[in-house]
């Protein structure tokens, strides 16, 4: 019987030309992708887009891996920057659109927190700053620190640092609603 | 990789992670087959392009990338759909007590503790904001997930039937790709042939990512949903020229009045209009104005120049241009066949949309003759002839098939446009006017391949003799600038509606103007005397500025003037000698100019061009713009004008005005208000007084 080929034969395959072995490699990761991009939107719409951007983007990136990383951790890294670009943009639109962009915002946002009413949690994360944020949304997803640091680019101390500063900061907004 | 301080149960990582699992919602499969789908389609562009992309020269995907960039906009900015009907629910909230709670909430921009939002409850919101609010499910349809306004994931697609349409994914990758520069260490000799390959094209190859991304990183990415789609056109400010370095002034007419109505909804929604919204010449258009209509037998428009101190700048005076057309008979005006282009998209259901567009159809209806001909194309996801040409007399006909038309689908503008123009060339007779009145919210370039071709495409129409008009509707993906191309490239008017007063004014009140062109192609170019002026300076006109060859160039394409329509220019000009001056002469240039004693006493020289409609030959009329005799003071016509020139530039923030205000400016505008039988100037005395108060 044969074993089920290694991520990383899947991609060295795929980023050679194998159209079946990228198909393969991305089936298996979709799910968890997914999974990584409602974490770092907190929004089932905004993670949906997010994905079809990696999708969109992922084969012109599997042409440049290069098997340094293992591709769970080089996964992650294109789903942060995609993540960050996202966010750059969007960012870039609210400015654009000036004071009344405001309005639209906090709009969106009320809906989405509509659709996802009572997920304390996936609310909360939306609160805390991107690196928090990106950190949290990585480290739950059952990366090592070491990993999520080598994701970020970071040290594994900050990591560990971003960790406990994230979870003080939903300690401190329960406890805010909590006593609201 | 539990952390030290598990203190609390819940902040546990695996209690955390346990949270997030359970609050993690599973992939829709419909669209992770989508993805997966659509990933696999760009792998294999990616395989099958690749040396085609080596041999593709920088300048050839460009047109079509733009083009498609600025589909994929407006097809992404559908999601702004739903978030553009709300715009207008807050601008009402605001005002409501229930907008004061929200805006209690907004500030944070953030996500906020689920807050009761508008749209939750609709029920519980007063009638009229619950009809401009569409149910939430309407919007969730209108989100770009939805699958068919995705167009990089269907393999019918037309926009993937070319080798460009890897260029576009490839242009977002190259731009994700930048992200991830780790991924391009390029020392690695064991990679795969094609990537050697890929890495050859690009000299930089060690900076810059890969092969495909080294040319087309140049183009911006892709335009992700964002709040908001709205573009508008507009170009920096006029600056001040030297007379004596540049003593030639060149510009087109204009009589579009659409920047007005948008700076009108920004302020009453309580927020002031971006500045690239704000076109000055297109405010002062917008306001009539008696000017002195040509004599019988004259050119059929007749220039007024009035020269007096400017209000803002003690030491500078304004040369006020006005242009009146002739207003013909209208108890003998040829028959008119009108082609409604009606965008039905899904954008259009909001209550200031398609309802209004119907109430101002309606109130236009009534104007028109029996032997007037009408005709309705709708166009969404595709055109169709909604009324087969119909005489205006048969009015039950008429507003049944108006009555008909609803919103729903995308929006395929250039098909409906085809057939506008089709039906309109087929309605035409000798001796009557055919025009094509495009109504839309702007959201309607989706399906051409690039909008520069849409462009000729009208101009073209164009010469045919059947003008476009362009009539926006709605805010939030008001695409503002792509209407003003068309409209100046059709001939026609743009001009934005958002109340049904404003449709009055625009199709009743005026319905002779944009509908009989009275003079075509109309430029007007001052030459300054730089014995008697140092610096000028227009006022507006930004997008509408000619090279001065252009003047006498009759191929160049310049604005139109409708029956009775008025356009107004101002120039702000410093004489020679003024203590206002900005510049310095310099020290080694030429003697300062002397003065020409035969044409003594000419602040400047006029000159108009314009074609009678459907000559190809343009006529030329001059007239010098005398000096002022002593302290001039502005008719009210001109004052007015003045007074809109200056909030203009209160909105721009110009540099110009020095420390007038928002209080001179309605006090100008208060004493020069005239008769104003419409109400139009005192509106825009409301509108400043409230503009005051916003940017106080």
């Amino acid at each position: 019987m044969l074993m089920e080929p290694s991520d990383e034969t899947l991609a060295r395959a795929a980023s050679a030309g194998d159209g079946a072995a990228f198909a393969a490699l991305l089936a298996r990761h979709y799910d968890r992708l997914f999974a990584l991009a409602f974490r770092l939107t907190g929004a089932r719409a905004e993670a949906e887009d997010l994905t079809q951007d990696i999708c969109a983007a992922l084969p012109a990136k599997l042409a440049r891996f290069r098997g340094e990383a293992r591709v769970s951790t080089w996964l992650y890294r294109v789903a942060v920057n995609a993540a960050h670009d996202r966010r750059r943009r969007q960012a870039t639109r609210v400015k654009a659109a000036e004071g009344w962009g405001d309005w639209e915002v906090s709009r969106q946002a009320a809906m989405e927190e509509d659709a996802l009413r009572g997920d304390w949690l996936t609310h909360a994360m939306r609160r805390l700053p991107d690196d928090l944020r990106d950190t949290l949304a990585l480290v739950l997803d059952e990366a090592t620190h070491a990993e999520a640091a080598e994701v970020l680019g970071v040290s594994e101390g900050t990591i560990s640092w971003r960790v406990s500063e994230a979870k003080k900061r939903l300690r401190a907004m329960r406890k805010e609603e909590e006593d609201a | 990789m539990t952390s030290k301080d598990d203190d609390d149960d819940l902040f546990d990582l695996d209690a955390l992670r346990a949270a997030m699992k359970g609050a993690t919602p599973a992939p829709d499969p419909a669209k992770r087959d989508a993805d997966l789908r659509l990933a696999q389609e760009n792998f294999a562009v990616l395989q099958g392009s690749r040396p085609d992309a080596r041999l593709t020269s920088d300048r050839e995907p460009r047109g079509l990338l733009r083009g498609m960039r600025q589909m994929l906009n407006t097809l992404t900015g559908r999601t702004g759909l739903g978030l553009t009907t709300a715009l207008v629910a807050c601008g009402i909230f605001i005002l409501s007590p229930m907008g004061e709670d929200l805006m209690q909430r907004a500030p944070g921009l953030g996500p906020q503790e689920p807050a009761p939002g508008p749209v939750s409850q609709p029920d519980q919101m007063p009638e009229p904001m619950a009809d401009s609010l569409p149910a939430p499910e309407a919007e969730m349809q209108a989100a770009p997930r939805a699958e068919e306004t995705l167009p990089l994931s269907g393999p019918d697609d037309r926009l993937r039937t070319g080798p460009a349409d890897g260029t576009v994914v490839l242009g977002e990758m190259a731009e994700m790709a930048e992200e991830a520069p780790a991924f391009v260490e390029s020392g690695d000799l064991n990679a795969p042939a094609p990537l050697q390959r890929l890495a050859a094209p690009t000299p930089s190859a060690g900076i810059a990512p890969g092969g495909e991304a080294g040319y087309i990183a140049a183009e911006p990415p892709l335009v992700l949903p964002g709040p908001d789609t709205e573009t508008f056109a507009n170009a920096e400010d006029n600056p001040l020229r030297i007379a004596a370095e540049e003593p030639v002034s060149t510009f087109s007419i204009d009589v579009d009045t659409a920047s007005w109505s948008v700076i009108r909804s920004s302020i009453l929604g309580g927020y002031l209009p971006p500045a690239e919204a704000v076109r000055i010449e297109e405010m002062i258009n917008y306001f009539p104005y008696d000017y002195a209509a040509p004599e019988p037998g004259e050119a059929p428009f007749r220039p007024t120049i009035s020269v007096f101190e400017t209000p803002w700048n003690e030491g500078t005076e304004l040369v006020h241009i006005a242009l009146q057309g002739e207003m013909p008979a209208l108890a003998d005006r040829p028959p008119l066949n009108l082609v409604f282009l009606i965008d039905t998209s899904g954008s259009m259901a909001d209550a200031d949309k398609l309802p209004l567009l119907k109430q101002s159809f309606r109130l236009m209806l009534a104007e028109l003759r029996p032997e007037d001909e009408v005709a309705i194309v709708e166009y969404a996801g595709s055109a169709g002839v909604a009324l087969p040409p119909t005489a205006a007399g048969e009015r039950s006909t008429v507003l049944a098939a108006l009555d008909g038309l609803g919103a729903g689908g995308s929006t395929n503008g250039q098909g409906g446009l085809e057939q506008a123009y089709a039906l309109a060339a087929e309605m035409a007779e000798d001796g009557e006017v055919s025009r094509v009145l495009l109504a839309t919210d702007g959201d309607f370039n989706v399906g051409l391949s690039d909008p520069s071709a849409l462009e000729d495409y009208i101009a073209d129409k164009r010469e045919t003799g059947i003008y476009l008009s362009v009539l926006g509707f709605g805010r939030g993906n008001l695409d503002d600038a792509t209407m003003q191309a068309l409209a100046q490239n059709g001939n026609g008017q743009a001009a934005y509606i958002d109340t049904l007063s404003e449709a009055r004014k625009v199709l009743v009140d005026q319905l002779t103007g944009a509908l009989f062109p009275i003079a075509g192609d109309v430029k007007v170019q001052v030459e300054w005397n730089p014995a008697e002026v140092a610096e000028y300076r227009l006022i507006g006109y930004e997008t509408r500025a000619l090279a001065r060859e252009d003047f006498a160039n009759d191929r160049v394409d310049a604005g139109e003037l409708g029956a009775g329509h008025s356009v107004t220019a101002i120039y702000e000009v410093t004489p020679v000698g003024s203590p206002a001056r900005l510049t310095e002469d310099l020290r080694y240039a030429a003697d300062s100019p002397q003065a020409d004693a035969a044409h003594d006493g000419e602040l400047g020289f006029l000159r108009l061009r314009w074609k009678e409609p459907g000559e190809d030959v343009s006529q030329l009329m001059e007239t010098p713009i005398a000096l002022p005799e002593g302290a001039a003071r502005p008719g009210t016509e001109a004052a007015f004008a003045a007074a809109i020139a200056g909030f203009g530039q209160l909105l721009k923030d110009s540099p110009y005005l020095g420390s007038w205000g928002y209080d001179e400016a309605i006090a100008l505008a208060t004493e020069s208000r005239g008769d104003d039988p419409f109400g139009y100037r005192n509106e825009a005395l409301q509108l400043m007084r409230l503009a005051q108060s916003l940017a106080d």
